[in-house]
């Protein structure tokens, strides 16, 4: 949803003595990046084995939705100053100058609180501890410390994306195992190259803010080599569930033609460099395609495990 | 303030009102939901 402007650029002193929009505080939680997650931690909830009551599925999935809002919003209220550098972020809630950076700090401080506790009462505190562990790694570990200094900083941070499966699964089954270990690997695993692909085609402002990107630091080549490193991990990772046995031909073959598919593509872009006139076809096919990707093989997996339920394969 | 900010000021804080008691509510009944299914032994 798009933040509503009210004079954010034009009259600062005079929205100070308004009250926030509802909306900005809707804005601090990234609902774009929420579309993930929920779909992720869905995908997790219901592929488990095991059951659980429809009521505490949607509540697990909704404790996850509120600690990804509320890392959001510390996100925002820890990167207000390099927000308000650049051009695609500049017109968030605080460098808009629509909220006070105090009130984003505590209503994702209250948001995270509110959804670790939603999430042990209701759920279990297993799955408790590991929605906090993705807050701090997301809010302290990622934004906070290795963001501004290391240009693996998208693969620290595909961990944080990484959890909603892991949790979604631990909500289910009250234990941590090697299928839920698996999900977690495959998005920590497929965000490197999914973003490296987007930052080869897409101008962002990071170097002007000091934030060290990969294709800044290191180079299209070296960005390159890595995002073919990464696809080629990923790889036998996304097989791995159908191969330890946690999933049926259904999953398997899904995983295989996708994995195949996202090489073929990855190939041209790690061979290639840009030219002076210059498209970039292959890193935006890849891009578009790591994203049918990701949300394909989830689904397959979620079709996996109904098929087994209702006993369509053995 | 102006009569528009003032105006623009009660705006805001009434639809800040209605999301917070609309939140309030849902999560009575979210609670109400869990203890029914918690008691009944179904999670």
């Amino acid at each position: 949803m798009e933040p509503i402007q009210i004079m954010a650029s034009t009259a600062p002193q005079s929205t100070a003595t308004l009250p926030t929009e509802w909306r900005d505080f809707f804005t601090l939680t990234k609902p774009r990046v929420m579309t993930l997650v929920i779909f992720t931690a869905i995908c997790g909830v219901l592929a488990a084995p095991g059951n659980i009551h429809p009521v505490l599925g949607f509540t697990a999935i909704l404790a996850i939705s509120m600690g990804a809002g509320g890392s959001a919003a510390l996100n925002h209220w820890w990167e207000a100053d390099i927000d308000a550098g650049m051009k695609r972020t500049m017109n968030r809630p605080l460098p808009g100058g629509r909220m006070r950076r105090e009130d984003a700090r505590d209503f994702g401080i209250f948001l995270s609180a509110v959804s670790v506790g939603l999430m042990g009462v209701a759920i279990g505190w297993l799955a408790a501890a590991l929605l906090l562990g993705a807050i701090i790694y997301y809010a302290v570990i990622y934004t906070m410390w290795l963001k501004p200094r290391t240009p693996q900083n998208i693969v620290i941070g595909g961990g944080a994306g990484a959890f909603p499966p892991l949790i979604g699964w631990v909500a289910v089954t009250g234990e941590i195992t090697a299928m839920p270990l698996l999900l977690f690997a495959i998005i920590f695993f497929w965000t490197p190259p999914h973003f490296w692909a987007l930052a080869l085609f897409v101008q962002t402002d990071y170097a002007k803010v000091g934030i060290p990107m990969l294709p800044v630091v290191a180079g299209e080549k070296v960005t390159r080599r890595q995002i073919m490193i990464y696809t080629l991990l990923l790889a036998p990772i996304a097989v791995a569930p159908w191969a330890i046995g946690g999933t049926s031909w259904i999953y398997g073959s899904c995983a295989v033609v996708l994995s195949g598919l996202f090489v073929v593509l990855a190939m041209p872009v790690f061979t290639r460099m840009r030219s002076e006139v210059d498209d970039m076809t292959p890193e935006k096919a890849l891009f578009k395609f790591s994203i049918v990707y990701l949300f394909v093989l989830f689904a397959a997996l979620v079709a996996d495990r109904v098929a087994a339920y209702q006993g369509w394969i053995a | 303030m102006t009569p528009e900010e003032e105006r623009e000021f009660t705006r805001r804080r009434k639809a800040r009102n209605w999301v917070v008691a609309g939140t309030l509510l849902f999560f009575v009944v979210l609670f109400y939901a869990i203890t029914m299914v918690r008691i009944g032994g179904q999670g």
